[in-house]
């Protein structure tokens, strides 16, 4: 950093700190294309199956989404189901944030940027989940406030927008202003992070009741209007997301030899215990609900779990996604997972939960939710090939972004990369 | 990712001017190729794109926002991008409510045979896609002596009907009072006019599909594909807010035909009806007939414990 000496180099000091960000930037580029081949052909390998997803997508721009399974009567599908299992993963980055920053839990410190950094690729991830779902993507300008005619704060479409718009920002600064200032081995000032990490707490949790609000919101269809819909989101949010990232973690490790303490996943591994516990109560819960009353309301359980009038395409489904996450409960709570040693159960027990919890939050939320129809019609919804490429494409994207955001991140918070003396 | 590399990339200003490698060169070289021929391999789809914008229609504002002489502009523009793409002269107008009307609908399920006479009549009129096809009306065939629409049938073949044991219930957009397709939107793409009829502006509309999910009668129908109509089935007489040819991606359903209603005419359906089951008036006139009926039948709304308050009503005369 240049030297301040009295007020007059101040101009000096700002175009100073504009070009060692310039600076910054040239080599975070150079850095970004350096490192094994293993490094490469996970990068390879994510780029091409991007490719693959944005000739789908071009597929779909083309024809429309008569591209996709989709129909009138189920008029949502896996986009939008990826879309809602995505949001709890970013908001589940504030189970690092949490006991980092406010219990002061020191081995955490090491790695709550990478859980801000997930946050921040997954977000993307959701956004584009969105646009692709779009009839019209070309008019996405309509929602911009003021040019556009945003219909805040009616519709709660319009409340997910400005969710998501402002989480994605909170996390994006954070991330950007924390190792930036570790670059250039410089305090970062409290005052401009810990605000926004308070605040993105509180709007981590907003951000996926909104999100169920999305549902809960339509009186119109019995299986989402429950007032369960956004706690159940929460716990089963809080269940995934750590999972993913105990899985992450030990790949980083592995891979780049970074300092992940095992008290991290000790804690995690209990954030999951106790998420999934409670999110199963939460589940079990609405099934009571559903079926205990035999009320006419609850046909949309019963094409879920049972089948219905002949119709079974979910039944599979939700069966395996129980199936794993009471498994994994089992694991999690045995002395398997336990042993710092041998993670292998651990792993299980996590994968499990993720999968399981994407089915049940995913499909098996979003569908039901269409049949029968409010005319009581039965059409069953099976994603196209096409749909299903586009929905790789997007996952890549976001894995590949946020290797690449590891990829400069691990440098700088081991030191390694950092803005040099001798400038 | 290793350490040594990472280690090295520290060396500073220096390092960042210094001539690239011959190896580091050809790595550039083939990333830089996978990334190009990728990218083109990937838009080749691109190539059947059929623009369907001109940048005017990009640009163009809200329904609300436009001025009566935009609204000119854009009504010649949509007659002629008919006659570009399908070769019919058409007349695109954009009729207002009439002040002091509330339009509403009764239908006497007692009257009602199934025929579905009404559906394909409103396709006729309203321009809908006939591949994929689009219906706006759908006719349940319900067992008699049940509300519940999960023993209904939608798939009886007309030509059997009316069936013993059976009746008859058509539904189509209730044109709600309180109508949460509306509150859906995140754009304000969809609205109540001020004669009751709900409306939504094609030009406007995202296609985001959340209205069709809010609506509790299944009313609502989205253009998957680019909607395909024989040239001599297309009827010429639009409205801008009705039954002009929708563009791709965008949402649609009944607007009790607001291209005729409004200049006096009945909807195509209630004209259509063979049994006369269909009526068809204004709530604010005494002398309606739709207000006749809500005074002498035992009338019902359809799901009235959703709180749409639907001005569509339903009776039975028997
Ligand atoms: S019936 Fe459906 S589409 Fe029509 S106004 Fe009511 S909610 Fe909207
Ligand atoms: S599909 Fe169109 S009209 Fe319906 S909510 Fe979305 S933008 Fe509004």
């Amino acid at each position: 950093m240049e030297k301040i000496e009295n007020g007059e180099v101040h101009k000096e000091a700002i175009s100073g700190s504009l070009s060692n960000y310039g600076l910054f930037l040239l080599r975070a580029v150079r850095l970004s294309f350096r490192g094994h081949i293993a490094f490469y052909s996970w990068m390879i390998f994510l780029t091409i199956l991007s490719f693959f997803g944005l000739r789908a997508y071009c597929n779909q721009f083309v024809e429309g989404l008569i591209t996709t399974g989709m129909t009138d009567q189920v008029s949502w599908g896996v986009y939008i189901a990826n879309f809602t299992f995505l949001v709890g993963m970013a908001a589940a980055a504030v189970m690092l944030v949490i006991p980092a920053y406010l219990y002061k839990e020191e081995e955490m410190h090491n790695i709550v940027i990478f859980g801000e950094l997930f946050a921040v690729a997954v977000m993307i991830m959701c956004m584009l989940f969105v646009t692709v779902d779009l009839g019209r993507p070309g008019r996405f300008w309509h929602l911009i406030p003021v040019i556009g005619r945003f219909n805040f704060p009616i519709s709660m479409l319009s409340w997910d927008v400005v969710a998501l718009t402002g989480y994605f920002i909170i996390n994006a600064h954070v991330c950007g202003y924390l190792l930036y200032m570790k670059y250039l081995g410089q305090k970062p000032s409290k005052w401009l992070y810990m605000p926004f990490i308070i605040l993105s707490i509180v709007w981590a949790v907003s951000i996926h009741t909104v999100t169920a609000f999305l549902y809960v919101g339509i009186a119109g269809r019995p299986f989402w209007n429950s007032a369960i819909v956004a706690p159940r989101f929460i716990a089963s949010a809080f269940t995934a997301g750590p999972a993913f990232m105990i899985v992450a973690f030990q790949i980083i490790r592995s891979t780049t030899g970074y300092h992940i303490g095992d008290r991290v996943f000790q804690l995690l591994r209990q954030i999951v215990t106790i998420s999934l516990l409670i999110s199963l109560f939460l589940f079990g819960c609405e099934i009571f609900k559903e079926f205990y009353s035999q009320s006419l309301h609850n046909a949309s359980a019963r094409y879920l779990f049972f089948g219905l009038h002949g119709h079974y395409a979910l039944v599979p489904w939700i069966w395996s996604a129980i199936a794993m996450e009471v498994a994994a409960v089992i694991i999690l709570l045995s002395r398997f997972s336990k042993t710092p040693a041998r993670h292998i159960w651990l792993n299980l027990a996590c994968i499990m939960a993720t999968v399981g919890i994407w089915i049940e939050k995913g499909p098996g939320l979003i569908i039901p939710g269409f049949l029968p129809t409010p005319l009581g019609e039965i059409v069953e919804y099976t994603p196209t090939l096409n749909e299903t490429i586009v929905c790789v494409g997007i996952w890549s994207i976001g894995i590949l972004l946020f290797s690449w955001m590891l990829r400069l991140a691990i440098p700088i918070t081991s030191g390694m990369f950092h803005a040099t003396e001798d400038r | 990712m290793s350490e040594k590399t990472t280690g090295k990339s520290a060396a500073g200003k220096k390092e960042m001017f210094k001539p690239l490698s011959r190896r580091s060169f050809l790595k550039a070289g083939a990333l830089g190729s996978l990334l190009i021929g990728g990218t083109s391999a990937a838009m080749l789809p691109l190539r059947k794109f059929k623009n369907d914008t001109s940048l005017e229609t990009f640009f163009q504002q809200h329904y609300e926002r436009l001025t009566p002489g935009r609204m000119e502009r854009i009504l010649k523009r949509i007659e002629n991008e008919v006659k570009e793409r399908h070769g019919i002269e058409a007349r695109v107008k954009d009729p207002k409510p009439i002040p002091d009307v509330q339009f509403a609908y009764a239908l006497n399920i007692s009257r009602c045979v199934g025929c579905r006479r009404c559906v394909h009549a409103c396709v006729e009129e309203n321009n809908q896609s006939r591949d994929p096809e689009i219906q706006y009306i759908r006719v349940l065939e319900m067992p008699d002596g049940t509300f519940d629409v999960e023993k209904s049938n939608h798939d009886y073949a007309p030509d059997t009907v009316p069936t013993e044991g059976k009746y008859y219930m058509p539904v189509q957009c209730q044109q709600c009072e309180n109508p949460p397709c509306v509150k859906a939107c995140p754009v304000g793409a969809t609205w109540k006019d001020d004669d009751g009829i709900v409306v939504i502006d094609y030009d406007w509309c995202i296609g985001c599909r959340y209205c069709e999910a809010a609506c509790p009668y299944w009313a609502r129908r989205f253009n998957f594909a680019e909607p395909k109509i024989p040239k001599e089935q297309i009827n010429p007489e639009m409205a801008y807010l009705g039954n002009r040819i929708r563009p791709k991606g965008t949402m649609e359903k009944c607007t009790f035909c607001l291209g005729r209603v409004r200049n006096g005419l009945l909807p195509k359906c209630s004209e259509a009806c063979p049994a006369g089951a269909r009526q068809f008036g204004n709530l604010l006139d005494p002398d309606s007939v739709i207000r006749h009926i809500l005074r002498e039948k035992r009338v019902y709304v359809f799901k009235e414990e959703v709180g749409t308050r639907p001005k569509f009503y339903y009776w039975f005369d028997k």
